[in-house]
């Protein structure tokens, strides 16, 4: 019954598992919650989010999962015979929801309720109302199941009070705190790098060799680790053009800074926002454009990707469909975002605009919440924190480093 | 299990959804990862769980040079060289050199216990990898000895993190998770009574209100947590202060008596100087 719920979150970016999703079915079997929806809510996030950066989105897709009826009841036509209803429940209802809904004053009622509010949205909407109907929401919601579309649950305070938990969304911007001080410019970008270990064996490893040395009672025991490269590779995504003009030179700054730090670097245009297509060379940004589908299949999710843009444009450039001020753009800008995010998972966003100024441009804040917090200034201190993000994120390389070797691959992270 | 619910205890302030968590690892016996912000009583968590379960606790402290094996046991090789050189009969069972770890340690224990991983981050970034066969099926093979250890009752394990390094997905997959939110001011109100039953309300009133005002400065390095506020408050009640010291719109304009308690670092108690100023100006 469930397994809508886990598909939403999946839809929703929670990187949840089939094992973690049978793990929560286990635990309400074993009723580990027990009759309230709020402890159903923190169960169900203990097991499936193991992330806080994923506690907003978990939220939302909770919230909308168990209150929103109002697209449920679209399926709905005629009165549903009781038998019908209670069948599916039957089949679809757990141990506990049913329990649930028992301690309600059982069925009868409950069906009463619901056919009650049917008939409402029935003549709502022969009236000439869309299903918006704020009735058919409020009492009903809490457990839920979903059958071809309906949902229901309970009422009452305890409902109410629990919402609220999700509803108030506190995780929201969870991820806004990190702290770094302040280096020069180009110090900020070498953080970036990090030492990975990977070729061939090359060099003698002292402390491994006196090692086995040691264990093999005193026969020498020579070992060799791979020599250390930088590794990083850097994906720089930067907006050109309109409000950006009078950054340029800022973003030139750090463009040349990046150029001499990477081995692997490369980076692309846009305008105002990222869309289906990006360029390479300004001068023919109308003739070569590479798909950003490419983009993400040709780069690995081992790249950091740095956006560098002041975020600042009507907020319909971000939202709708067709909301580009250069092209008409099928998809709109978010979810090109939220593709280029999904899939590079170490991202950050460096805004050229000083931080309080940009906190109150809509299209800004629109783009810092799609970055989920990850936007920085583009000043020292800023750059700082960016980079700090990026090697934070940066801790699990997709490419397996050696198991062996005794010397971490990055320094431990400098304390404030 | 019904009777081994963990719901707080008298010195320790166990939020609902904090309770929850621990219960459904326990419920079935898989780790509980926590994480949240530094001072939110993460480690001390362990150490209540088992008090109020009455188990036996473990704790394993990571550092940066911590390996996985560390924990589940390690072959003293330098000792056994050196009796092998002065002739000494041990040194003929390799049993004798393998010296026990704290996961072991657990796994041998007679009645279910509590084992705390503490600050798994510290650690390199393989050795979250290297403990999933372990944390599934509780068991290990000494190779040294080809033996197989089992654990004879899957204990309770509680890792705390303080997100200085993401965890692999095949770890987290295997582990609950809970972030300790910052406290509320109800609850922030429960957990000082708890550890100062007999203060004065109207002190603890305004300290609580100083410092809830203190944590919305943004921009601070470090936001002064619980255990700093106990701290505080312990400075507080030991130099007498009265609660009028920290009320009113003397309290808004200058820093709080003692800050030190509750600011670590220079760059924030400037800062904290500065707005202080400014809304002093402002009037």
């Amino acid at each position: 019954m469930l397994v809508r719920f886990f598909g939403e979150l999946r839809a929703a970016g929670v990187p949840a598992t089939l094992p973690e999703f049978l793990a929560l079915l286990e635990a309400l079997q074993a009723r580990v919650a027990w009759l309230s929806v709020e402890d159903f809510y923190f169960l169900a996030r203990v097991c499936l989010v193991k992330d806080e950066r994923h506690y907003d989105r978990f939220d939302r897709v909770f919230a909308e999962h168990f209150k929103g009826i109002e697209k449920a009841f679209e399926a709905i036509t005629a009165s549903v015979p009781d038998e019908w209803l209670r069948s599916l429940a039957e089949r679809v209802l757990t141990e506990q929801e049913k329990a649930q809904v028992e301690a309600l004053g059982g069925w009868q009622k409950l069906m009463e309720t619901l056919r009650q509010r049917l008939a409402e949205q029935r003549e709502r909407h022969e009236g000439g109302n869309k299903w918006i109907g704020t009735g058919g929401t409020s009492p009903f919601g809490a457990g839920g199941y979903n059958p071809e579309g309906v949902r229901i649950g309970q009422g009452g305070s305890r409902h109410r009070r629990a919402v609220k938990v999700w509803d108030r969304r506190e995780f929201a911007n969870l991820d806004d705190s990190l702290e770094l001080g302040t280096r020069n410019f180009k110090m900020a970008l070498r953080r970036l790098r990090r030492f990975a270990r990977e070729g061939a064996a090359e060099e003698l490893d002292l402390d491994g060799t006196i090692s086995a040395t040691a264990r093999n009672a005193g026969h020498l025991d020579l070992k060799i680790v791979p020599e250390r490269r930088n590794a990083v590779k850097v994906l720089l995504l930067l907006d050109v053009g309109g409000s950006m003009d009078e950054h340029v030179r800022v973003c030139d700054e750090l463009f040349s800074a990046a150029r001499s730090e990477f081995r692997h670097f490369e980076h692309y245009y846009f305008h105002n926002f990222p869309y289906e297509s990006l360029w390479k060379d300004n001068r023919r940004r109308h003739t070569e454009r590479i798909p950003t589908d490419q983009l993400i299949r040709t780069y690995g999710p081992d790249y950091r990707l740095i956006f560098v843009g002041d975020a600042a444009m009507s907020p319909y450039e971000i939202t709708m469909p067709g909301g580009s001020v250069e092209h008409w753009n099928a998809e709109a800008g978010a979810t090109w975002l939220r593709r280029l995010t999904a899939h590079f998972r170490h991202f950050v966003w460096l805004n050229p605009e000083p931080e309080k100024r940009s906190a109150y441009t809509p299209s800004t804040v629109i783009t810092r919440e799609l970055v989920e917090g990850r936007m920085y200034p583009l000043t020292l201190a800023g750059l700082d924190r960016a980079t700090a993000e990026l090697r934070r994120r940066g801790s699990m390389p997709p490419q397996p480093p050696p198991a062996a070797a005794g010397i971490s691959p990055s320094p431990p992270p400098a304390a404030p | 299990m019904t009777n081994s619910r963990f719901s707080g205890s008298e010195r320790y302030i166990a939020t609902p959804e904090l309770a929850m968590a621990v219960n459904a690892a326990v419920t079935l016996s898989r780790p509980l990862l926590i994480k949240g912000e530094p001072g939110t009583g993460k480690t001390q968590l362990a150490e209540e769980v088992a008090a109020s379960l009455g188990r036996p606790l473990y704790e394993w402290h990571i550092k940066s040079t911590s390996k996985a094996q560390q924990g589940l046991y390690e072959y003293d090789a330098v000792s056994r060289l050196r009796d092998s050189q002065l002739g000494d009969g041990r040194v003929h069972d390799i049993a004798n050199y393998i010296v026990k770890g704290k996961l072991w340690e657990a796994f041998e224990a007679n009645t279910q216990p509590v084992l705390l991983i503490d600050e798994i981050d510290k650690a390199d970034i393989e050795f979250p990898n290297d403990l999933l066969r372990e944390l599934d099926r509780m068991e290990f093979y000494v190779y040294e000895t080809r033996q197989l250890v089992k654990a004879k009752h899957r204990p309770i394990i509680l890792i705390t993190s303080n997100n200085e390094k993401e965890l692999p997905d095949a770890f987290l997959r295997r582990c609950f998770f809970h972030y300790i939110r910052f406290p509320d001011e109800v609850t922030m109100r429960r957990i000082v009574d708890v550890h100062f039953p007999g203060l004065k309300q109207s002190l603890l009133a305004e300290a609580l209100a100083s410092f809830f005002r203190l944590r919305e400065v943004s921009g601070l390095k470090k936001k002064p947590s619980t255990s700093e506020l106990l701290d505080w408050i312990k400075l507080l009640v030991a130099e007498d202060i009265p609660p009028e010291a920290l009320r009113g719109d003397d309290a808004k304009k200058t820093l709080p008596p003692l800050y030190g308690a509750l600011l670590k670092n220079e760059q924030d108690m400037h800062l904290v100087e500065q707005v202080m100023f400014l809304s002093r100006r402002a009037r």
